[in-house]
C-alpha cells in the first residue's frame, strides 16, 4: 500500500485542489500545510513568515511599544470601497495611529467556515497583503482555524497590531479644557450606511462606499504641524462619532458641542440616513477620526490634514465647553443645543 | 441637499417663528398627528423656540407604538414555531409585547427577519419554499398600499407560504376619537403629510365641519411644520376651522389614486384595538374575504400563545396617557428613571417614532426643566465638580 495515498483520520479522499474550504484544511496535516503553501504564505513577503516559526521575533528602535487587536467579522466580505482583508488592516493601524504609534507588525488569524470557496480567501489574503503594504507593516505571523459550516460566517480575521510609540505622545481626553476646539477628518457615516446598504440589498445608484482606509499617514502629519496642541485622538468606529465623544464627555466632565451645519456629511450618506432614519453621529465609520486639539491649533490642523485624500474634508465641528444639560450637545436649526443621545444598540431603521 | 436643505433653513425659520409669536394672541393647544413631526418639532428645537406661543400636543401617530399587545405576542409565537420566518419592519423589533420583544425571541432562536418593504418579504418567500413567511403588517395608510401589493404579487406568484399579520391602522378615526373624549384640549390639527400623501384630505371636510377645528396638512421639516403651525395659529386667530394644504410639494387633494385602489381592492375598513386607546371604531384594516387565504391569523389559528411565561405588566407605565396626548412623556414616574432608550417599558420609548424616545433623545426646555426638578441628582453632574 502506498502510505502516501493512505490516511488515517479521513476516509474519503480529499482532492489536493478542492475549490473549498474543508474541514481536513484545519486539522494541522497535509492540507493545512498545503493550504498555508498555496495560499496564505505567498501572499505574504515578510522573512518572519519564511520559516513558519511558533513566534516571530521582532526587533524594535523604540523602548516603549504600543499593542492592538480587533477581530473582523463584517459581512458581505466585499462591499462598496472595500473588503474584510484592508478592514482588518486599517482598523490595526489606525488603533495604533491615534495611539501616537507609528504601525509596524500584524499578526493575522483566519477563522474559516467548512465550504468557503478558496477564490474568496485568496481575494481576501490579497487585499490584506496590499493593505499592509501600503501601510508600511509587516505581517509577521497568524493562525488559520476551519469551523463547520454555520459555525462563522464564511470567515473571520482577527488582527493585532505592533507599533512604535513616537513621543510626545497625545495625552487623551484628561487634558481636554474648556474652548478647546473638535475636528472630525472627513465626511462621516460613510462605513456603516455601506456596509448596511450591501448587506440588506437597499439599492443606491450609485452605491455608498465605505471610508475604509489607513490613517496613520494624516495622524503623523497632524502631529507634526501642531504636536502638543492635539489633546485626543480616536478613530470613530462603532458607534460613531457620538460614541467617542460621549466618552471623552465622560473622561473629562465637560460636554462637547457640536454645530451640525458645520459637520461633513456627504450627500448620499445624508439621503440614505433620511430614508432609514438613522443619524450619520452614530453610523459607524473606518477610515475617520476625531480630535480634540487646542483652539489657536485648529487652521494649521486642518491645513495639514487636508493635504492628504483621506483626510481632505477635515472640519471643525464644535467645541468643548463648560458641563451643560448633557455630556454631548448639538445645536440644529433652531433654538438652544439639545443633547446628543449616545448610541443604543444596532441601527433599527424606522418604519415610515 | 435638494429638498431638505431649503426646508431646514435657520434664518427661514427664524422668520417663520417670529411671525408665529406675533400673530398668537394666546397660547393655542396644537396636536401634531405623527410621530415623525413631533421628533422633528424637538429635533430642531421649534417646540423649545414656539414655547409661550403655542403648547403642542403629540399624538398617537406612531403605528409600532399603538399595534396592539396580542399581534406582538402572537408575531413572537408564530417566529418560536417551526418552518415559519416573520418578517417585519426594524422599529417593531424592539417594542416589548407582554413578555418580551422579537429582538429576544431572535435571540432564543426564533426567525426574525427584518425587511425594509413588504415585497421583500415576498421575495424571501420565493427564495423559501419550504419555510411560512409571515408579514408584520403594521402602519398607517403609507404603509398599507405597499403590504396590499405585497399580497397582489403573491397571489401572482400563486406563493402557498406567504401570509400577512395584519395591524394597520387609520389615522383620522384616531382623531375623532380623541375629539370625542371628554377630557380633549386640541384646538387645532397639524394632519400628517405622508398620510394625506395617500389618502388626500378631502376627507376631513367633513371632520372639520363636525369639530370646527382646523386641521392643516403639515410636511415633516422644520420650515414645513413652522407653516403648518402658522396656518393653524392664522386660522384659529380668525376664528375659522378650515382644511388646508401646507404640504403641496407632496399631498393633493385627491391623494394618490392608484394606491388608493389598491388598498380598497385588498383590504376593507375595521374596528381595530390601539394601544393605549382601546378599541378604535374604524380604525384600521382587514384582509378582504377574497384575501383571507393570505391572513395569518387564520393560517395559524392553532398557533396559542405560549402562557408559561411570566407576564410583564408595569403599571405604573403611562404609555396609553402618553400616546392620547393625556399625558407628556415627562410628566410619567418612570420616565428616564426605570424607562429609556435602553430598556423601554412602554412603545413610545421604543420607536424611533414615539414620543417618550423624542423626548428623550431630545429634551424640550419644559422636559429640561420638569425632568431636572424631579431628578436632580442624575443631570449635570459637572456642574457640581466645576
Amino acid at each position: 500500500m502506498n502510505g502516501d495515498s493512505w490516511q488515517l483520520h479521513c476516509p474519503i479522499p480529499i482532492a489536493e485542489d478542492a475549490a473549498r474550504i474543508t474541514l481536513a484544511h484545519g486539522e494541522g496535516a497535509r492540507l493545512t500545510r498545503q493550504l498555508i503553501e498555496r495560499h496564505i504564505r505567498p501572499a505574504f513577503e515578510s522573512p518572519e513568515l519564511a520559516e513558519l516559526p511558533d513566534a516571530a521575533h521582532l526587533t524594535a528602535e523604540s523602548r516603549r511599544l504600543a499593542v492592538t487587536t480587533d477581530s473582523f467579522v463584517v459581512s458581505p466580505l466585499f462591499f462598496p470601497g472595500g473588503d474584510i482583508g484592508s478592514l482588518a488592516v486599517y482598523g490595526s493601524v489606525n488603533d495604533l495611529a491615534v495611539s501616537g504609534a507609528k504601525p509596524r507588525w500584524l499578526t493575522l488569524s483566519l477563522i474559516l467556515e467548512e465550504g468557503l470557496p478558496l477564490v474568496l480567501l485568496d481575494r481576501v489574503l490579497e487585499s490584506v497583503a496590499a493593505a499592509a503594504k501600503c501601510c508600511g507593516v509587516v505581517v509577521v505571523a497568524g493562525d488559520t482555524k476551519v469551523v463547520p459550516k454555520d459555525a462563522a460566517d464564511s470567515l473571520f480575521l482577527t488582527t493585532t497590531g505592533v507599533g512604535e510609540l513616537i513621543e510626545p505622545v497625545p495625552p487623551g481626553p484628561s487634558l481636554i479644557q474648556p474652548g478647546d476646539a473638535l475636528i472630525v477628518s472627513g465626511p462621516i457615516g460613510r462605513h456603516g450606511v455601506a456596509v448596511l446598504c450591501a448587506r440588506e440589498e437597499i439599492e443606491f445608484d450609485p452605491p455608498p462606499t465605505t471610508d475604509s482606509a489607513p490613517l496613520a499617514d494624516p495622524i503623523a502629519a497632524l502631529r507634526r504641524a501642531i504636536g502638543p496642541q492635539i489633546r485626543a485622538i480616536r478613530d470613530a468606529t462603532r458607534g460613531g462619532v457620538s460614541a467617542v465623544l460621549h466618552e471623552w464627555a465622560a473622561a473629562c466632565n465637560l460636554t462637547m458641542n457640536l454645530h451640525e451645519r458645520d459637520i461633513p456629511v456627504g450627500s448620499d450618506i445624508r439621503g440614505a440616513c433620511e430614508l432609514l432614519g438613522l443619524d450619520p453621529l452614530h453610523v459607524a465609520n473606518e477610515g475617520t477620526f476625531v480630535a480634540v486639539v487646542a483652539a489657536d491649533a485648529v487652521e494649521d490642523a486642518l491645513a495639514a490634514l487636508r493635504s492628504f485624500p483621506q483626510t481632505e474634508g477635515a472640519a471643525a465641528i464644535g467645541q468643548v465647553v463648560d458641563r451643560k444639560i448633557a455630556p454631548v450637545t448639538i445645536q440644529r436649526t433652531l433654538g438652544s443645543e439639545r443633547p446628543l443621545d449616545e448610541p443604543a444598540g444596532a441601527l433599527l431603521p424606522r418604519i415610515c | 441637499m435638494k429638498y431638505v436643505d431649503e426646508f431646514r433653513d435657520p434664518g427661514a425659520a427664524e422668520q417663520l417663528a417670529a411671525a408665529i409669536r406675533k400673530l398668537a394672541s394666546r397660547r393655542w393647544v396644537l396636536m401634531e398627528v405623527c410621530g415623525g413631526q413631533t421628533h422633528s418639532l424637538l429635533r430642531h428645537g421649534i417646540e423649545e423656540v414656539l414655547h409661550n406661543t403655542v403648547e403642542l400636543i403629540h399624538g398617537p401617530g406612531c403605528p409600532v407604538c399603538v399595534t396592539p399587545v396580542e399581534a406582538i405576542d402572537f408575531a413572537q409565537q408564530l417566529a418560536l414555531h417551526e418552518n415559519v420566518i416573520v418578517a417585519s419592519f426594524g422599529d417593531m423589533l424592539r417594542v416589548p409585547g407582554s413578555r418580551e420583544t422579537l429582538l429576544g425571541v431572535r435571540g432564543r432562536g426564533g426567525k426574525v427577519k427584518t425587511v425594509y418593504s413588504p415585497l421583500d418579504a415576498v421575495m424571501l418567500a420565493q427564495r423559501h419554499p419550504d419555510q411560512q413567511v409571515v408579514f408584520f403588517a403594521v402602519g398607517f395608510e403609507t404603509t398599507a398600499p405597499a403590504t396590499a401589493l405585497a399580497v397582489l404579487q403573491a397571489e401572482r406568484l400563486e406563493l402557498e407560504n406567504f401570509s400577512l399579520l395584519v395591524s394597520h391602522v387609520r389615522v383620522q378615526p384616531a382623531m375623532e376619537a380623541l375629539m370625542n373624549s371628554p377630557d380633549n384640549r386640541v384646538q387645532g390639527f397639524l394632519a400628517a403629510g405622508h398620510v394625506c400623501t395617500i389618502t388626500g384630505f378631502d376627507t376631513y371636510e367633513e371632520f372639520v365641519q363636525q369639530y370646527r377645528v382646523p386641521v392643516v396638512v403639515t410636511g415633516f421639516e422644520p420650515i414645513d411644520l413652522l407653516e403648518g403651525i402658522l396656518e393653524c395659529v392664522r386660522q384659529l386667530e380668525a376664528g375659522r376651522a378650515e382644511v388646508s394644504n401646507c404640504y403641496a410639494r407632496s399631498v393633493r387633494q385627491e391623494g394618490n389614486q392608484s394606491a388608493q385602489d389598491i388598498v380598497t381592492q385588498v383590504y376593507e375598513i375595521d374596528d381595530r384595538p390601539w394601544r393605549g386607546f382601546g378599541t378604535v371604531p374604524r380604525g384600521g384594516y382587514r384582509l378582504r374575504a377574497k384575501y383571507q387565504k393570505f391572513d395569518a391569523e387564520k393560517r395559524f389559528e392553532g398557533v396559542a400563545p405560549n402562557s408559561e411565561l411570566p407576564v410583564i405588566a408595569v403599571e405604573t407605565c403611562r404609555a396609553a396617557d402618553v400616546l392620547a396626548g393625556r399625558l407628556r412623556p415627562t410628566q410619567c414616574p418612570e420616565f428616564g428613571l426605570h424607562c429609556t432608550p435602553d430598556s423601554p417599558l412602554g412603545a413610545p420609548m421604543v420607536s424611533s417614532e414615539g414620543a417618550c424616545a423624542a423626548y428623550f433623545h431630545y429634551h424640550s426646555t419644559d422636559a429640561d426643566q420638569e425632568f431636572a426638578s424631579r431628578h436632580p441628582s442624575s443631570i449635570a453632574s459637572g456642574d457640581a465638580a466645576k
